[in-house]
């Protein structure tokens, strides 16, 4: 119990550090460390938040979600079943280490891709799987209805994420005043609001309409249409393993291209029988592909059949919380998803 | 008239006192040093690289770039513009400030409840007891999140009613009037503060030696305050009184003491005070009961008894374990965290994060946390020297 916070951020960061050391003792693996390492465990660990909708365990204590069935997808893809993956809940400030040091393999908890994670973390993202902006959850009873309606009001952040920066950006940017208070912890950020310590609380608009279910009065707060910023959340893996990167590059790939055709989990059979070369390639009805990737040929048949694509994964997991596609709409529908080709 | 010179015991040479230093064995000495030195470099050279190869520049040159984040809480004037290092030292000032409030706070709580738990009176000391055994036996997390809740229970600011017309209790804390000192620069400043400190110590060590009685130095002080008060009048600058009051969203002005200090300062007092608490009875216990009934022979009383001839021997016992609760103390203090008070362990987390300097963000945490510790153990040591038995040593 004895200096918790402490030991915990130390052993995270040693760890971090020690990772670093001894990355430079093994010579960069050609074959991939992170799926030696994956195969060897027997299971992929994933990093997540908790928002409905987007991860949260079921009444059973299953996790369901958006990004969780995209977890389940890699599993597929890796070992042919969506179970052998584990997902952990971990906060937006300590995941980050986490990565780095090796504890996750991937984390699918709405990262944002920035710059500076790729370049002063060492992250590699995939592609963006969800497309988000940054958003204000505050009571209804304050009457404000836009963020630059908040000056001299006391705004909450959790610490580690983009929106502790942004919302300070704005601040400078405007010339308003605000105070911040900044939490880690998920649960103590929420009842922040709840208990009037803030005026607002500043985070993904996913995260907010998520989070703004659970609140005891869902309708006394409303979370305003501004969007504050570009959040483009994307699953994040630590750099130096290219091999690992493309598998989630191409597990999350396939999931779009097989919506743009119409493949579905539930007509994914049907399309064994097709006569089209690029869809017998996708279904690894030529095995070429999955030869190439070092995977079983039909791997993304598995996804789709198990998981199924894009818009299905969205409208079990958002639509029922009243999400619309908006920019997570596939280009040929004017949005911005786009698989490069399967070829 | 020739000096005499009476000589000491000879003082061993270069070539001894080297020798005593190596050891009997010299050679391994030196290569176990030579190992271990070349581990070292091996290990530094390989997260150079490693950190390279990703990407990442080592060094200290991210201190001086600017945060772009806030911190809610600060005793100096701090933005987003304003460079790492001055957030560190925000969070380590921080770190401080409760650390220091709570181990004072804690102590004097701490012995008030371990003297009452020897209390003759059944109800007190099982109070006491019962007091002891909760708060140890539950997390220190669990509480702070109880204090947390608590110090948020109050009514919002826009609900809040003035006591005594300008202290406000919300949950957003306490507000009280302060005293600002306006359009002083900060030269003059410094020259008063520093001013300020060394006529205190000449007071304290005048009144140590005896040289000066209670009254006069308490007489001394308020002249000392009212000179410099005009002092700086004349010297321009505006001294008000600022008393806080509603505006907007929040009450504007005055001092304001925040609910994440109030719950941290409060959960670290509350569980201190029970460890020292333990402490202090088992330093009294370890007192002969001899001593008691020689010094109710004398005729002194009670309370006398306990001041004048307990403590002081109980404080040997008690000193070197007081000691190890500072520490824990200042260490716990990292469990703000959790509440969003935001110390030094939280601004360091989040330079690592936004910077990606962790190694270099861990090695400053490390070296700050060794020389708090270091200077709490060496001040305390200090003064165990002193309560030690006399005597024996001299
Ligand atoms: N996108 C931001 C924020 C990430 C974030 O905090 N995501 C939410 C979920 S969308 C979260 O994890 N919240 C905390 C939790 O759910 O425990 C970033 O990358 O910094």
């Amino acid at each position: 119990m004895k200096s918790q916070g402490l030991i915990r951020s130390v052993t995270k960061s040693a760890i971090a550090a020690g990772m670093l050391a001894t990355a430079a003792f093994s010579a960069p693996a050609y074959a991939g460390p992170t799926l030696d390492k994956i195969n060897q465990r027997g299971a992929i660990k994933v990093g997540v938040g908790t928002t409905p909708g987007f991860f949260a365990p079921d009444s059973s204590g299953k996790w369901q979600g958006f990004f969780i069935d995209y977890g389940r997808a890699l599993s597929i893809a890796v070992f042919g079943n969506p179970d052998k993956v584990e997902f952990t809940n971990s906060s937006p400030q300590q995941r980050l280490p986490a990565l780095q040091s090796g504890e996750f393999d991937v984390l699918l908890s709405g990262v944002t891709v920035t710059i500076t994670r790729a370049f002063k973390l060492g992250f590699h993202f995939g592609p963006t799987i969800f497309y988000d902006g940054q958003g204000i959850l505050v009571r209804k009873d304050l009457g404000v209805t836009k963020a630059a309606d908040l000056d001299g009001a006391t705004i909450g952040a959790q610490s580690g994420t983009t929106g502790e920066l942004n919302v300070a950006d704005f601040f400078r940017k405007t010339g308003k005043k605000f105070t911040p208070v900044t939490i880690e912890d998920t649960g103590q950020f929420i009842a922040a609001l709840e208990s009037g310590r803030v005026d607002a609380i500043t985070q993904d608009s996913s995260d907010l309409v998520g989070k703004r279910t659970q609140l005891k009065k869902p309708d006394d707060y409303i979370v305003l249409p501004e969007r504050l910023s570009k959040e483009p959340l994307a699953p994040a893996v630590a750099g130096g393993d290219d091999r690992w990167l493309e598998i989630v590059n191409w597990t999350v790939n396939a999931t779009i291209q097989a919506e743009e055709w119409g493949i579905t989990s539930k007509n994914v059979d049907e399309f064994l029988k097709s006569e089209d070369p690029a869809i017998q390639r996708f279904l690894g009805v030529d095995p070429a592909l999955g030869e190439a990737i070092g995977l079983d040929p039909k791997w993304a048949y598995n996804i789709i059949k198990a998981v199924g694509n894009y818009g299905e994964i969205f409208d079990r997991h958002l639509k029922p919380l009243g999400w619309d596609r908006g920019y997570n709409r596939l280009w040929t529908d004017g949005g911005l998803l786009y698989s490069p080709p399967f070829r | 008239m020739p000096i005499i010179v009476t000589p000491g015991p000879r003082r061993p040479g270069f070539h001894r006192r080297l020798l005593m230093w190596w050891g009997n064995r010299p050679l391994l000495q030196v290569a176990i040093i030579g190992l271990l030195a070349a581990l070292f470099a091996l290990l530094a050279t390989n997260v150079g690289d490693t950190m390279q190869r990703i990407g990442i520049s080592p060094g200290f040159d991210f201190l001086w770039r600017s945060t772009n984040f806030e911190i809610g809480e600060s005793s100096i004037p701090f933005s987003a513009s304003d460079p790492y290092i001055r957030a560190v030292v925000v969070g380590l000032i921080n770190t401080l400030k409760v650390s220091l409030f709570g181990c004072v706070l804690a102590t004097v709580l701490g012995v008030v409840i371990g003297v009452a738990g020897l209390s003759r009176n059944l109800l007190l000391a099982a109070l006491v007891r019962w007091y002891i055994e909760i708060i140890r036996n539950t997390p220190l997390l669990l509480q702070l999140f109880f204090w947390i809740s608590l110090a948020k229970a109050f009514p919002a600011p826009r609900q809040a009613s003035a006591f005594f017309g300008s202290i406000y209790l919300t949950n957003r804390g306490v507000f009280v009037p302060s005293i600002a000192v306006e359009g002083l620069p900060m030269g003059v400043a410094t020259a008063v503060a520093i001013l300020i400190v060394v006529y205190a110590v000449l007071l304290f060590t005048l009144f140590r030696a005896g040289r000066l009685n209670s009254r006069n130095a308490g007489f001394s002080g308020l002249a000392l305050l009212f000179a410099f008060l005009a002092l700086l009048q004349l010297a321009g600058a505006d001294i008000t009184l600022e008393a806080p009051a509603l505006a907007g969203f929040n009450i504007r002005g005055g001092y304001n003491l925040t609910p994440e200090f109030a719950a941290l300062l409060t959960g670290l007092v509350v569980k201190f005070a029970a460890v020292i608490a333990e402490i202090v009875r088992a330093g009294i216990q370890s007192v002969n009961r001899g001593q008691w009934e020689a010094a109710r022979a004398l005729g002194l009383h009670n309370s006398q008894i306990m001041r004048l001839v307990v403590l002081p021997q109980a404080l040997r016992v008690i000193t070197p374990l007081t000691t190890s609760s500072y520490l824990d103390l200042t260490k716990d203090s990292s469990l703000a965290v959790a509440i969003g008070y935001p110390d030094l362990v939280s601004i360091i987390n989040t330079t690592a994060n936004t910077t990606g300097q962790s190694l270099e963000a861990l090695l400053i945490l490390i070296g700050t946390y060794l020389v708090i510790n270091l200077a709490v153990s060496a001040l305390m040591n200090e003064y165990n020297r002193r309560v030690a038995l006399k005597g024996t040593s001299r």
